[in-house]
């Protein structure tokens, strides 16, 4: 069988081809041009951040060999010849991982408080007035951006070392987050119940409470959960500041090289975020059904 | 006109108990659930020595303290923190960068559509888990001993701890691809690279360089802080102007890294945009 294909005439096909040369060229200029950007990018970052190939060459075999020595006792030999040396001071670390949980458990309990209450007042369609949400929005953003451990430094100078500040500290950067969060899955909720409510005289209050919490419970536990696993991570490094937690071990067992220490704590810290993870995934999995595990 | 049917109450009831009436244990388990939050939330507060009088003390310091930062002001040191700042903007750049490149062959061998094995595929996402179970700091900490103080130890340290959660990310993405374009590829008679060059990186690319642009945007907040460790940039000087109670300096800082997150957003915003569409992002 012969099938037709109608061939262009010479000047015509001559005309389309230098346009589709033309614009392919176009693109890959386009392409270039943005390649050689980003490489002149990196170039000058490369220089700033004063990156030095012939070191990380030179001490490479250091980092290797870090974990070579977190893996050995004091004694010489690995650490999963004799656990018991290894994790000798499995009681005081699982109490400070016990610190650092709570803390981040008490820090996300707070935090998703304040989110809760301020993010009603920061979502675009149940805001009472534009101007509170303007401030409400600015006071979160900041909450946010600051960087939790740079609220934990000033709080330590201000209450004291210890577990407290580091609380502070993971709140009032969960609230940040979570108060963003929240008014997104506020503004994506259905307004036609908070019409109907608001249509029988119900005050502000009771429309929040009766048209748009059931629609977005579901959400904040959701996003609450999983900022919990997020505040885990963080409160092990508050006790590099002094904030109280696991860091405080892990920090002196780094600066005084106690490297089988280093190794031991790492597993601990390692060994509970899986369990925190695994935990609340199976609960949001348990709570919102399989959409929500994602 | 008819009226609605009077309905008899009891015998509906009786129809559909648990309608009418829910079981107590469904009854009693989110009032059960608040309480044992709210329990452990006091045990918490008791156990992490919270008090009343230390909290409005600390709060009277803390007010103390804010009053100290206004108005903010950089004092001499405004070149350093200029310095400091682009090395910040540097670590976030090219730890990012890096952590990348390394990621996408890795996380090839993590996503399901390409390595089917589960065995082969167990081992390389638990290493991916293990090094995001890591935060950065520890990670800075630990290039620290390795390559001295200073910003290079903070790339490398922005650069591992991004290579486990884009190593989880990319692999998402390859697996959320479409498998059509591959079986293409492999009907014409491709070998498996090529499968992945021509069927599947085509797909992903624009997704992962979202992604990456995302990851620059927050990596500049956390190499805010990989400083206060000792691992360069702008951290360093905020941790030492803290220690030193030079409180608008402090302030100061704060508002440089403010805007600069701001000015980094804005741009990866728009950089996303131009990449993968305004529908993508959102």
């Amino acid at each position: 069988m012969t099938v037709a294909v109608s061939i262009l005439p010479e000047q015509q096909l001559a005309v389309l081809n230098a346009a589709y040369r033309q614009a392919v060229a176009r693109k890959r200029l386009r392409l270039l041009l943005g390649v050689v950007i980003f490489a002149a990018a990196l170039l000058l970052a490369a220089i700033g951040a004063e990156v030095n190939l012939r070191t990380l060459f030179a001490y490479f075999g250091n980092f290797i060999s870090y974990f070579d020595r977190i893996l050995t006792l004091d004694n010489g030999q690995r650490v999963w010849t004799d656990v018991g040396e290894w994790l000798w001071g499995w009681r005081k670390w699982l109490k400070m991982l016990g610190e650092t949980l709570l803390i981040s458990y008490v820090g996300t309990l707070i935090g998703a408080t304040f989110a809760f209450v301020l993010n009603f007042f920061a979502a675009e369609n149940t805001s009472p007035a534009p101007w509170l949400r303007f401030v409400v929005q600015r006071l979160l953003e900041f909450a946010r951006t600051v960087p939790g451990i740079v609220f934990a430094l000033i709080f330590v100078i201000a209450f004291g070392l210890g577990p407290m500040a580091g609380v502070l500290a993971i709140a009032i950067h969960c609230t940040g987050a979570l108060g963003k969060l929240f008014s997104e899955i506020v503004e994506n909720a259905d307004m036609k119940p908070v019409e109907g409510i608001r249509s029988t005289g119900a005050s502000w209050l009771a429309c929040m409470r009766f048209a748009i919490l059931p629609q977005v419970t579901a959400g904040y536990a959701s996003y609450a959960l999983l900022r919990f696993e997020i505040n885990v991570r963080e409160a092990s490094v508050m006790g590099f500041v002094g904030a109280g937690g696991i860091g405080q071990e892990l920090v002196v067992a780094i600066r005084k090289f106690y490297y089988s220490d280093v190794s031991a704590i790492l597993l601990t810290i390692i060994v509970t975020v899986f369990i925190i993870d695994i935990t609340t995934g199976w609960l949001r999995g348990r709570l919102f059904g399989k959409e929500a595990r994602t | 006109m008819t009226r609605p049917q009077e309905v008899d109450t009891a015998q509906v009831r009786a129809r559909y108990p648990d309608v009418f009436g829910r079981p107590a244990s469904a009854r009693l388990a989110m009032p059960a659930m608040i309480v044992a939050a709210f329990a452990i939330l006091v045990y918490g507060l008791v156990d992490l020595e919270f008090s009343p009088q230390r909290f409005l003390a600390g709060l009277g310091e803390l007010g103390w303290i804010s009053m100290m930062m206004i108005p903010p002001d950089p004092g001499s040191s405004l070149p350093i923190y200029l310095k400091a700042l682009g090395e910040t903007l540097s670590i976030a750049l090219l730890g990012t960068t890096l952590a990348a490149l390394f990621a996408l062959p890795v996380s090839l061998l993590a996503a399901r559509n390409v390595v089917p094995s589960k065995i082969l595929r167990f081992p390389v996402r638990r290493f991916l888990d293990s090094i995001r179970g890591i935060d950065t700091l520890i990670w800075a900490l630990v290039w620290i001993n390795v390559v001295g103080l200073g910003p290079f130890a903070g790339v490398l340290a922005i650069a591992v701890s991004d290579f486990g959660a884009f190593g989880k990310l990319f692999s998402e993405a390859i697996e959320g691809a479409d498998q059509k374009q591959v079986e293409g590829i492999r009907a014409s008679g491709g070998s498996a690279l090529h499968e992945i060059r021509f069927g599947l990186l085509p797909q992903v690319l624009p997704v992962i360089a979202g992604q990456v642009l995302y990851f620059i945007e927050s990596n500049t907040r956390s190499a805010t802080i990989i400083g206060i460790v000792g691992a360069g940039g702008i951290g360093l000087q905020l941790a030492e102007q803290i220690r030193v109670l030079e409180w608008q300096r402090v302030s100061f800082l704060i508002l440089m890294i403010l805007v600069a997150v701001a000015a980094i957003d804005f741009i990866s915003g728009k950089l996303r945009f131009a990449i993968i569409g305004r529908r993508a992002v959102a």
